[in-house]
């Protein structure tokens, strides 16, 4: 209704994603910095909290990860190109279950790190640890850096979920068609803080 | 002897630094007062002359007016600057202390000020001092920020925690002088002050005369006495197992700390710093955070976080700035380490 | 949609956008920018007297020397609830989000902003943050200061800190969502003929305050929830003993608040600019100028803001460079108040009470910009830095600026928002009182400072007291002053006479629409064919020749 046209609504939607985007690179921005800040200053210490992580499982979600933003450059492409709404359905439900993998695998990895005692003030055990007010505060930016990406991820994977129902209607028009293309843009930006997030944390040691 | 605190006492500053730290504020005043003052009577002069209903000349004005605005704006940007300019460099003063002042350490919790003078006596919410005689406040706060405030010398820094920051005055008049927190740190905060009485040499003397029995202090301080204390600083370098390492006949190579004070120190990531006091607080309790070019990494020194009190922390800093001339002729004797070896382990080669 | 109206007699009873419909419903769930925009300014007015109420037990407090009206731990909450409450509560969200909501569309002639739904959602998103923090406040409230310094506020300060720092935080995302839309809205929703060039300067200020609001707010975000954290799990990030740095939190804390003063101040400017044109009857001088300099302010603003921190610890050269910056960042408003001044010159001015608040921004905010000269300069700011001259410029800038612009632009706008006119000479006293009772209020409050009355204090030494009754007289001078547009805006309502669609003889596309404006805006899509502030000089010329229109 306050747009004039499709192209209008098009060229807002996109803006709109890319400036929000923008603060999200800000949001993240802030608080990695504070975590460089004390990886220099707590080199060992924090190599040490590195070293807890299981790298290999980090790499295996990263590809998971990496996957479901291919599934969902396919979903974009079947927008923009043909169109058949079964196959964007078909694509956006690939991208949801590898991101939902991911967080399956993370809540895997937590668990571990909850036997282990290496979670900072509710089940910190840090005996076998030389500097341990330090490694708690590299586990403290682990959880809250990986925790406030898989929220991110897990208000992605609800809106593809949403979409991909939406693609049930006959009427999935060309205003949906630019949903599919701002859903991409959003889930390519949270790949791509994992891409920052996973050596910062796994490949530390 | 109170100082008066009229608004006439604004332009009395009691410091050095202090007075020309009035001087900018009133070329500042200067600069602003006539801005504000040319602004005010534009626009006055405008309403009464433009306003509705007069018959004042209205056609365009000349495009001559935007290279008038540009160089309007030119003239107070260079103002501005040459006024950065000239209270950076008073900045760069108050900043730097002179090599030799006097050192006082201060403690600031919540909510008073603890001071502790070299011959170790110690004040609560008081600071005596001499006239003319540059002093040096080395500060740390024990739970929050705090900022230590003498608004007659136009000085302020804040006191943080588990660091030490600096402050240093010349005070140029006899006085008392107030002293406040400055710095929000809780419910008391409006009652965290004190004074700062500055003596007459004379009179300085004389107060240092009352101390308490056995205080002394730290060779080179004047009018202190120096041996006691001396010796108790060495006591503690040696008790806490310093001496093994950092004496020029040990078989261990650590850096030397005779004549480290104020000097600069090459370090192993290639930086340079200062040896100051928070360079030297640091490197005790934590070795690795600043490791010395030529040095192994990981230091083989161990850390004393969480191994000493603060009391002990400032006498090492004092005895380091005490041999900074120098070790005394008997240093190669270490006097009664006592086998008091609060240590994790053993430096080894 | 309206396109079988009768047309009525008088001119309310044409369909707009409030009678159209007048259930409680369309209001709460209303995408319509300008309904949202009014919903803003009932919140926001609400929020200020309720910011104000410390304020006043603040200035009672001060007048004795010692905390015999209330007690240092109760003063302690009243000053952090009156910062929280009047940072961001009231001066981030006032002017963008009730002027700039409802203006902002019809200004570049659109129907409405890019994202309605989005703009709702602002709304109750600010509401949430607002009722959180009033949680807070019921439960006895916070004590650390409007700014939060760590570690007194993650390790020594009580639970009420929880419900405080959510509500700001979620209010965060209220001003991210309304930068966001607007950025978008000036983006791509422009009419035909509406270049950036022709834009209103209104238009360009919220443009710029939009940029802030969008990047700089998520870092505040963030900053809270890390706070947030330690306080709840003590883990060292701002704590020292526990290996984490206090002066992190200061940087990531001013990283955001310095540019958020500059959200606080652009508006306004960009109501002035308006005020001033309108009521010299003239096209402003320099309107490039300004347009650019909304945009400097906006970036440099970003650079700046370690000058909160030249005594904290922060090193020496880091302070040079945040002060020659600041001291930069001062040359865009001088410019933009030049180029006021000069629009007054060959204009025909009429003294409303929108240009009288106007006059009184631009005294004001002169010497509250300066001021801030002195507190760039480094050496004067060690003095000065957490004394009272510190809340003098604030308040210089804050109020003797932001308000008053607000205030101007309330009553410049109130006809084409409500269709009805207020009581001239009411806004004519009030306007004077603020402007007296202001400067009796807090010019005393320069002088304490450099005599070295600190922040933050519920007792002083003696010497203090003369100021500070001087400024707490003029509070009360002030508080009446604020009291009486309440008082008389609500009554116009009702009382005063219909507003004709533009009783100013304004330029811009809102005087070219009904008042109060229909629900679409524009009963047809506007075009532009000329640049803004396209006043007749000829016309003025005769007009200014005659003693009445």
């Amino acid at each position: 209704m306050q747009f004039d046209d499709a192209e209008q609504q098009h060229e807002a939607a996109a803006l709109g994603m890319w400036a929000f985007l923008a603060t999200e690179i800000l949001f993240f921005g802030g608080v990695l910095t504070g975590f460089v800040i004390y990886r220099h200053r707590y080199l060992e210490a924090f190599a040490e909290g590195g070293k807890e992580l299981w790298p290999w499982i980090g790499t295996a979600n990263t590809a998971v990860l990496l996957l479901s933003s291919f599934a969902m450059a396919m979903a974009v492409h079947e927008a923009e190109t043909q169109g058949r709404r079964k196959h964007i359905a078909r694509y956006l439900l690939l991208t949801a279950l590898l991101g939902a993998t991911f967080i399956c695998v993370k809540a895997v990895e937590y668990t571990i790190d909850w036997h282990e005692g290496l979670i900072p003030s509710l089940n910190w055990h840090p005996e076998h640890l030389s500097h341990p007010d330090q490694t708690q505060m590299f586990f403290f930016f682990y959880f809250f850096l990986t925790i406030l990406h898989a929220i991110h991820m897990t208000a992605g994977i609800g809106v593809i979920l949403i979409v991909a129902w939406q693609t049930r209607r006959p009427d999935f028009s060309s205003e949906k068609k630019t949903t599919v293309e701002m859903l991409g843009l959003y889930w390519h930006f949270v790949d791509v803080v994992w891409i920052f997030l996973f050596p910062l944390l796994y490949l530390t040691a | 002897m109170i100082a008066p605190h009229s608004i006439f006492s604004l332009a009395q500053a009691a410091s050095t630094t202090g007075v020309q730290v009035d001087y900018i504020f009133y070329l500042l005043l200067a600069f602003s007062g006539t801005v504000v003052l040319v602004i005010m009577f534009l626009v006055l002069f405008f309403v009464a002359k433009y306003h509705r209903g007069t018959s004042a000349n209205r056609k365009s004005e000349a495009p001559i007016s935007s290279r008038l605005e540009v160089f309007i704006v030119t003239v107070f940007t260079v103002i501005g600057l040459t006024l950065f300019v000239l209270a950076a460099k008073v900045y760069a003063d108050i900043a730097r202390p002179p090599k030799d002042a006097m050192t006082i350490w201060v403690v600031g919790k919540q909510w008073m000020w603890k001071a502790s003078y070299p011959d170790h006596r110690e004040e609560i919410n008081e600071l005596h001092v001499p006239v003319g005689q540059p002093v040096k406040l080395v500060m740390t706060s024990m739970d929050v920020i705090h900022s230590f405030f003498i608004p007659d010398f136009r000085v302020k820094q804040d006191v943080l925690p588990s660091r030490y920051t600096t402050l240093w005055f010349t005070a140029t008049k006899p006085g008392k002088y107030r002293l406040r927190c400055s710095q929000y740190c809780g419910n008391d905060h409006a009652g965290m002050v004190g004074w700062v009485t500055v003596l007459s040499q004379a009179d300085y003397q004389q107060w240092l005369a009352a101390a308490p029995e056995g205080a002394a202090a730290i060779a080179g301080t004047p009018g202190t006495n120096g041996a006691l204390m001396a010796t108790k600083l060495r006591t503690t370098f040696n008790q806490l197992g310093c001496i093994a390492c950092h004496t020029p006949t040990s078989s261990v190579r650590a850096p030397r700390l005779d004549g480290i004070f104020n000097q600069t120190v090459r370090l192993q990531n290639g930086q340079n710093t200062t040896a100051d006091e928070e360079y030297l607080r640091e490197s005790i309790l934590f070795p690795n955070a600043k490791i010395s070019a030529g040095y192994v990494q990981p230091s083989l020194m161990p850390a004393y976080k969480g191994q000493i009190t603060d009391q002990q922390l400032h006498e090492l800093v004092d005895f380091i700035k005490s041999i900074r001339d120098g070790w005394p002729a008997d240093a190669t004797q270490p006097t009664e380490p006592s086998g008091n070896q609060p240590l994790q382990s053993e430096p080894k080669r | 949609m309206s396109e079988n109206i009768v047309q009525p007699e008088l001119p309310l009873q044409r369909l707009n956008y409030i009678n159209h419909d007048w259930s409680v419903w369309s209001w709460i769930n209303s995408r319509d920018h300008k309904r949202i925009g009014v919903m803003y300014l009932l919140t926001i007015t609400f929020l200020f007297f309720l910011g104000s109420l410390p304020a006043i037990l603040i200035r009672l407090e001060l007048l004795t020397p010692a905390p015999n009206l209330v007690t240092r731990e109760i003063y302690n909450r009243l000053f952090t609830m009156h910062g929280v409450t009047m940072v961001f509560f009231f001066l981030v969200p006032s002017i963008p989000t009730s002027l700039g909501n409802f203006l902002l569309p019809m200004m570049i002639g659109a129907r409405d902003l890019a994202f309605p739904r989005m703009n709702l959602a602002s709304y109750y998103l600010f509401l949430a943050g607002a009722i959180l923090a009033l949680v807070s406040l019921v439960n006895g409230g916070v004590d650390t200061g409007w700014t939060f310094y760590t570690p007194y506020s993650t390790t020594f300060s009580n639970s009420a800190m929880t419900p405080m720092i959510l509500g700001i935080f979620v209010a965060g995302f209220s001003s991210i969502f309304t930068g966001l839309n607007f950025i978008v809205t000036v983006h791509t929703m422009r009419c035909p003929g509406m270049y950036w060039s022709r834009l209103p300067l209104f238009v360009w200020s919220m443009y710029a305050t939009s940029l802030i609001l969008v990047l700089a707010t998520p870092v505040l975000a963030i900053t809270l929830l890390l706070v947030a954290a330690e306080h709840w799990f003590q883990v060292g990030i701002f704590d020292p003993k526990l290996g984490g740095d206090p002066l992190l939190y200061q940087h990531l804390f001013w990283f955001y608040s310095h540019p958020a003063v500059y959200i606080m101040i652009l508006p306004s400017m960009g109501v002035i600019s308006e005020l001033v044109t309108t009521f010299s009857r003239k096209h402003v001088f320099g309107y490039t100028f300004i347009a650019f300099s909304s945009i400097a302010i906006a970036v440099l603003g970003f650079l700046v803001w370690g000058h909160h921190m030249f005594v904290s610890g922060q090193s020496m050269y880091a302070g040079m460079v945040f002060s020659v910056l600041s001291f930069l960042v001062a040359v865009p408003s001088a410019i933009k108040v030049f180029n006021w001044t000069m629009t007054l010159h060959k204009g025909s001015l009429v003294l409303k009470t929108p240009l009288l608040y106007a006059l009184g921004f631009i005294g004001l905010f002169t010497i509250g910009g300066l001021t801030g000269l002195f507190l760039a300069a480094l050496a004067v700011d060690v003095h000065v830095h957490d004394t009272y001259f510190v809340i003098a410029h604030f308040h210089y800038i804050m109020v003797g600026g932001t308000m008053m612009a607000y205030l101007g632009g309330v009553h410049y706008w109130w006809p084409k928002i409500t269709g009805r006119m207020y009581p001239e000479g009411w806004g004519v006293f009030s306007a004077v009182l603020v402007f007296f009772g202001f400067n009796l209020t807090f010019f005393p409050q320069f002088i304490l400072g450099y005599m070295g009355m600190v922040r933050r204090v519920a007792d002083y030494d003696p010497q203090f007291q003369v100021l500070n009754v001087l400024s707490t007289a003029g509070a009360s001078i002030l508080g009446v002053g604020f009291l009486l547009p309440l008082c008389y805006l609500l009554w116009s309502l009702r009382y005063e006479p219909i507003a004709g669609d533009n009783p100013w003889g304004a330029t811009g596309l809102e005087w070219k629409s009904p008042s109060p404006p229909p629900e679409l805006n524009f009963e047809t899509p506007p075009t532009v064919d000329g640049p803004a502030y396209d006043y007749d000089t000829e016309t003025i010329h005769q007009e200014g020749k005659k003693k009445h229109v």
